[in-house]
């Protein structure tokens, strides 16, 4: 009851109060804060400081580089000094992206539902109350940095095949003709990469995994919950392969080659030209699909983070 | 300035807040008072925009949250839970909220300073105590010099200092001009800092007043008396049908009584008085008594039983019963319904 009371007498001057005595009882003496109206570049550059300010983004990129790399080094090295074994220049590069996609779906997951899982989503809504602004440059910054780090981490991979593996020879029976559809893939006996090839092992796998990442970042704005998000997109990309491994009546063989062949793996594999099943592309068309999923599920987020409560 | 208009959120079947409507004036601390569960943090949570109400609405300045242009700037807040990410650092945090208003860097370390967290600034937050993490929550609402203030139980888990430090911030802030409206379930930490106070009890408006109406219209005054002749005082209150209590410390406590009545009673039978007080019940026991009957979790059931008080020796002559204890007819009537707050 002995705290004095501010005289009320200056309650209409909002002016910054004379900087006196020490620092936390001068809260509005403040520097002018300039007024301008926030933007969406605001929200970009926030959301680049909180994806780049938390360890879980070193951890999953920095893993996904390891391995992606790692396995590449490892399959180069135990592919040398062996005969062609049938598989264009650059496919090694598969098996890494394939264990590698893994931490990104988890960044994408992480990037969103983390903030539900803190807190942290409410001083977000607070500072920012229009939320599609906020998930529009979350996944504009997640997308751009999951893609650079995967293109890196492909792109060194292929680099790696193409050193140490480029001038194995192809056994003359496999020339020509006989290769089928590596015939481009063979120059005067020994194994070159063609454009669409390099391109097929860089950009097209750093597209489709970093756009994967964006679809775990939607699920996990629908769901809001990191580890339920994780199960779903592991979920989505393993299951049609190990549902498929099991139908072996010949009754299901449609729906275990749909199965297949629409499997995020097979699409990833389609890109390195090793695809699981014959009906397969090259990868760029199963893009679009995955694009256009992405797309809607990226709207029901859109749809949801509006109206719900946090 | 805040205003709320028969602003209502219900979830499922639980009516949080029921047709709220209030306005918060710059100038003054606001503060906002009820039990747990009243539907405080709801409605400020409603206020922010982060739940949406199921009727009603609120404004900020005339128009609602969503559509403020520069949010951090009009409103800065402190909610009630954590609402930050603690793998990041203090400043890191600042810094992206900052970011998100276009507010510039130094401000960061300016509010860091302001709430003392400047020497553990790059420290992650999942360290923080939880006065620590109420002043990083604190700094995140001085963050964009707003001109109103929401605090959602600002002195939680704060040390002596600290809650000292936040009252006169609020007060200051207030002072300055600004809107400040302070949510809390205790009523002395209101009495200390706010001017104005609006009262809920199970998401109704129970109180909007000046604190000083409030205390007056709602604390209940006694008088204590104490005497060396300690019997025979005893026997004339009795005699002129005055209901008085032996309180712990031996002395005699009439309630709603007139000093200047008694101390002419004692004069009168020539009773030496060593203490004759006019005294008001404590704000706290005038809060319970407005909420009593609207509060949500129960320790046990409040209305069976009058807590354990003081000897009572005068009976009611007409019905031979005791006095009813502190605050029980109070509540007895709020039952009945026979009389508004």
């Amino acid at each position: 009851m002995s705290t004095p009371r501010p005289q009320q007498t200056e309650a209409s001057a909002p002016a910054p109060a004379p900087a006196d005595g020490p620092t936390h009882d001068n809260p509005g003496g403040l520097a002018p804060v300039p007024v301008r109206p926030a933007g969406f570049g605001d929200a970009l550059r926030s959301e680049w400081t909180k994806i780049r300010s938390v360890r879980s983004t070193l951890w999953t990129l920095g893993v996904m580089l390891i391995v992606v790399v790692g396995i590449g080094l490892l399959t180069a090295w135990g592919l040398n000094d062996s005969a062609w074994v049938g598989m264009p220049l650059l496919a090694p590069g598969l098996f890494g992206i394939m264990l590698g996609q893994v931490c990104v779906l988890t960044l994408g997951v992480l990037v969103i539902s983390s903030e539900y899982g803190t807190g942290m989503i409410r001083a977000t809504f607070t500072a920012c109350p229009r939320r599609s602004r906020v998930l529009t440059a979350k996944a504009v910054v997640f997308f751009l940095l999951s893609f650079v780090a995967t293109a890196v981490a492909c792109t060194v991979t292929a680099l790696v095949n193409w050193w140490v593996l480029g001038d194995q020879k192809v056994p003359p029976f496999l020339r020509g003709e006989a290769a089928g559809r590596f015939e481009d893939s063979v120059k005067d006996g020994r194994l070159i990469a063609t454009t669409g090839e390099w391109l097929g092992a860089t950009v097209g796998p750093a597209l489709y995994v970093a756009l994967l990442g964006l679809l775990a970042l939607a699920v996990g704005a629908l769901l809001r919950h990191s580890a339920g998000a994780v199960t779903t997109m592991l979920g989505v990309v393993l299951m049609p392969l190990l549902l498929a491994l099991f139908m072996q009546s010949a009754s299901l063989k449609p729906v275990q080659e749909k199965l297949i062949e629409y499997s995020a793996l097979n699409a990833l594999a389609s890109f390195y030209r090793i695809p699981m099943s014959d009906g397969s592309g090259n990868g760029w068309d199963m893009l679009g699909i995955l694009a256009a999923v992405t797309a809607v599920v990226l709207g029901g987020a859109y749809a949801l983070i509006a109206k719900r409560d946090v | 300035m805040i205003e709320l208009e028969e602003l209502t959120k219900r979830f499922g079947d639980t009516l949080a807040v029921d047709r709220l409507t209030f306005v918060v004036r710059p100038g003054v601390v606001t503060g906002f008072l009820g039990p747990n569960g009243a539907g405080k943090s709801t409605t400020m949570r409603m206020m922010l925009g982060l739940d949406r109400p199921t009727s009603g609405d609120v404004r900020i300045d005339g128009r609602p949250y969503a559509e403020l242009r520069d949010p951090l700037k009009s409103v800065g807040a402190l909610l009630d839970a954590r609402s930050w990410h603690g793998g990041r650092s203090a400043y890191n945090h600042l810094l992206c909220l900052a970011q998100s208003n276009g507010l510039p860097r130094q401000r960061v370390a300016e509010v860091l300073e302001t709430v003392g967290l400047g020497a553990v600034a790059a420290k992650r937050a999942k360290g923080f105590s939880l006065g620590m993490g109420q002043r990083l929550g604190i700094a995140s609402a001085l963050l964009g010099d707003p001109r109103i203030l929401l605090f959602d139980e600002p002195v939680n888990g704060l040390d002596p200092e600290g809650i000292h430090w936040i009252r006169h911030l609020m007060q200051k802030l207030a002072a300055e001009g600004r809107t400040v409206f302070v949510s809390s379930h205790l009523m002395s930490e209101m009495a200390l800092t706010a001017e104005h106070l609006i009262v809920i009890g199970q998401g109704r408006l129970l109180a909007d007043t000046s604190m000083a109406a409030f205390i007056a219209g709602n604390s209940r005054s006694f008088v204590q008396l104490r005497s060396p002749d300690h019997e025979r005082l005893r026997e004339v209150l009795r005699d002129a049908g005055v209901t008085a209590v032996v309180t712990a410390d031996g002395s005699f406590r009439v309630d709603a009584g007139d000093p200047a009545k008694l101390g002419e009673l004692a004069a009168e039978h020539r009773i030496v008085l060593h203490e004759l007080t006019g005294r008001q019940a404590s704000l706290e026991e005038a809060f319970m008594q407005l909420t009593a009957g609207s509060v949500e979790y129960h320790a046990h059931d409040a209305g069976a039983e009058p807590p354990p008080g003081p000897e009572v020796f005068a009976p009611d002559p007409a019905t031979g019963r005791r006095p009813p204890a502190w605050g029980e007819d109070w509540r007895r009537r709020r039952g009945n319904d026979t009389e508004g707050v």
